[in-house]
């Protein structure tokens, strides 16, 4: 029965979620605001990933940028040569000013469409399956492994800023068609929303049906006891190499959506202070639910674009705050609230099961027991 | 011959910058385990507390001494307000401390951004650093000479402390086993904020160092902090000599690299060697040796 109700109900809210992106949206608001959405869907979908390896992974992922960045520079990379084919150029206007006359042999293969979308999907999980195996295997965690994928941050981002042939610390930006598509046009920029709010539906489906499985239960697991994890005959490497990986492929996906939306993609999208930027809507959504990262980041990149635009300084204290708050005062995020406030309206509509006064509320599990 | 000694003094130079902004690191870090993102805005701090000692004092000499004694202080008190104020709650939740002392960062930043302005000020460097030395056809300037010096004081004060005072026994202690210590009469409260009082001074002695070879802005922590930690895990945690030479060693290693490439270059095959390094020597260089699974 429970099941049945709990189907019922997943079903229901993707039905609700699909209303919202796809009917309400679009209609509420203006061209500007759903391309902004839109770019806050992206956010969104690398927050899916980093709940999947921080929340239920214990694994800090501080270096989400490196993928994101990975999927939004291959992405660039594209759009600049199929608009410099276009044109009837044999490379990209940036590269003209600079007085390059031939592509660079590792921009060639991105002329190919097909070949983009398959190096947006597979290079990066290629990447974070290798770098997670590497330090995965060697039993390199908790603050080792944080600090490990920061710097990968900070050396990516140096590098792209060395970089000429990708537009240096200016980035890859100035797209004006994507896969045929102009730009230009509102219909198309409508499009590009449909196609980031369709794949978040698909990455939080992808996610939920992982989170559900046994494998979901492993990863959990593993963050709360990994030696018994491996005591039992599991190798915790292997459970935490797959979500590290699912999350750089989220990443890199959101990447790509976000170069076409936004209209550009630079070294500043890559490197630590991104890097963490992501983390606050997950933690202040709830690192451990499914729909809390999505809502966090989503809500925190819209309160940056209000506030931000009028007083950035006060912004920027606001950040650090809610950092230091939620991370340090409210680790479940807004989701432990709302639980905390259903466990006690539903004690309250039970006056039989009431708390008795010695014993307080504190421990979630023995409340979930006794409910 | 020339380019081998012109690349050591170089090297030489980096490893003691990255060591003055490790070292603080290796106490909260290496000895507590805390993971501090705040150190790089306590290098920050020290950097303005030379910036506003030198409107004061406008011998820079004098004002340079004074600097890094008021740096110190400063700095550690600092450290010691935020390990009262947030750290010890969360001493159970060593990631989320890196999260909660990066918002204390930001908020720093942006109080530095706002007393100061976003533009980098400079610090002028007192007349007897000016110039350089001969050292072997090489010439080094005198200012990353006097930081090689400073790191060098700076370790050896460190460790004759935690060696041989009673204060660095009860640090060592409480780091060793924390319940022994209590049981024995240590107050660990104590101890960890003292140890805090002197990581976080030691960044801001760094800072002042860092005011002698570049200006200063309000995110010039930012681009020490990965480095000096990197520094401490290759150095493996808990033992200030592994800190010492991974400091160097990557000094070196960069100084060679970069000549031979470019210095973005560098960095991305720096970060790789000490990924691979990791892959050897999982608990870096030393360690202290546990019977803990972890």
């Amino acid at each position: 029965m429970r099941t049945l109700l709990g189907r019922w109900q997943t079903w229901a809210g993707f039905g609700v979620a699909a209303v919202l992106l796809f009917g309400v949206a679009p209609v509420v608001l203006s061209d500007f605001r759903l391309s902004m959405f839109g770019k806050f869907l992206c956010f969104a979908i690398v927050a899916v990933g980093i709940g999947l390896a921080w929340g239920r992974g214990g694994m800090l992922v501080l270096g989400q940028g490196v993928f994101f960045g990975l999927g939004g520079y291959m992405m660039g990379m594209h759009l600049k040569i199929a608009d410099a084919e276009l044109r009837g150029d044999a490379v990209p206007d940036f590269m003209q000013i600079a007085g390059v006359r031939e592509l660079p042999g590792y921009w060639q293969p991105f002329a190919s469409p097909a070949f983009t979308v398959l190096a947006i999907l597979v290079l990066p999980t290629a990447i974070a399956a290798a770098l997670g195996f590497g330090v995965f295997k060697r039993r390199v965690k908790g603050a080792y492994f944080a600090i490990l994928s920061q710097a990968l941050a900070a050396a990516l981002a140096i590098l792209l800023v060395g970089q000429t042939s990708l537009g240096g610390s200016n980035g890859l930006n100035r797209f004006r068609t994507f896969f045929g598509f102009t730009l230009n046009d509102p219909a198309n920029r409508r499009m590009l929303y449909f196609i980031a709010a369709a794949t978040l539906l698909l990455v939080v489906a992808a996610a939920r049906q992982l989170m559900q499985s046994r494998y979901g239960e492993l990863l959990v697991a593993v963050r709360d006891a990994e030696e018994r994890v491996r005591f039992l005959g599991y190798d915790p490497a292997n459970i935490k190499v797959v979500a590290y990986t699912v999350a750089a492929l989220f990443a890199s996906i959101a990447g790509a959506l976000f170069t076409p939306i936004v209209g550009f993609i630079a070294p500043s999208q890559v490197g630590i202070l991104p890097s963490i930027a992501f983390l606050i809507g997950v933690a202040i959504g709830g690192r451990t639910t499914l729909l809390g990262p999505v809502l966090g980041a989503i809500g925190v990149a819209w309160a940056q674009t209000l506030f931000s635009e009028r007083f950035p300084s006060q912004w920027i204290y606001a950040q650090g705050l809610l950092f230091i708050v939620v991370v340090g005062f409210f680790p479940a995020g807004l989701a432990g609230i709302a639980a905390l406030l259903r466990r006690r309206r539903r004690r309250a509509a039970e006056p039989g099961t009431a708390p008795e006064p010695l014993a307080p509320e504190t421990d979630p599990q023995k409340v979930g027991a006794a409910t | 011959m020339d380019v081998l000694i012109g690349q050591l003094a170089t090297g030489l130079s980096l490893g003691s910058i990255l060591l003055l902004a490790a070292l603080g690191l290796a106490l909260t870090f290496g000895q507590m385990g805390v993971i501090n993102m705040a150190h790089g805005e306590f290098i920050m701090v020290g950097c303005y507390t030379a910036y506003v000692v030198q409107q004061i004092i406008s011998n820079a000499g004098v004002s340079l001494l004074i600097s890094l004694f008021v740096g110190f202080v400063v700095g550690g008190a600092m450290g010691a307000l935020l390990e009262v104020a947030l750290i010890h709650r969360m001493y159970h939740r060593p990631l989320d401390t890196l999260l909660v002392t990066f918002g204390v960062g930001l908020i720093l930043q942006q109080v530095a951004r706002d007393i100061f302005g976003a533009p980098a000020v400079n610090v002028v460097a007192p007349p007897w650093l000016a110039g350089g030395v001969d050292i072997l056809g090489a010439v080094v300037p005198r200012t990353r000479l006097f930081i090689l010096v400073l790191a060098v004081v700076c370790v050896a004060v460190l460790a004759t402390v935690l060696k041989v005072s009673p204060m660095g026994r009860r640090i060592r202690a409480v780091v060793q086993n924390r319940d022994l210590a209590e049981t024995s009469g240590i107050s660990s409260r104590r101890t960890d904020i003292t140890t805090f009082f002197i990581g976080s001074g030691l960044a801001a002695v760094a800072g002042v160092a860092l005011t002698l070879i570049g200006s200063t802005s309000p995110t010039i922590g930012q681009s020490y902090l990965i480095d000096a930690f990197l520094v401490v895990v290759v150095g493996g945690l808990g033992q200030i000599k592994g800190t010492v030479i991974a400091a160097f060693g990557l000094g070196f290693l960069n100084s060679f690299i970069e000549y031979n490439t470019t210095a973005s270059l560098a960095k991305v095959i720096v970060f790789v060697i000490i990924v691979v390094f990791l892959q050897v020597r999982p608990q870096g260089l030393f360690t202290v040796r546990t019977r803990s699974l972890a």
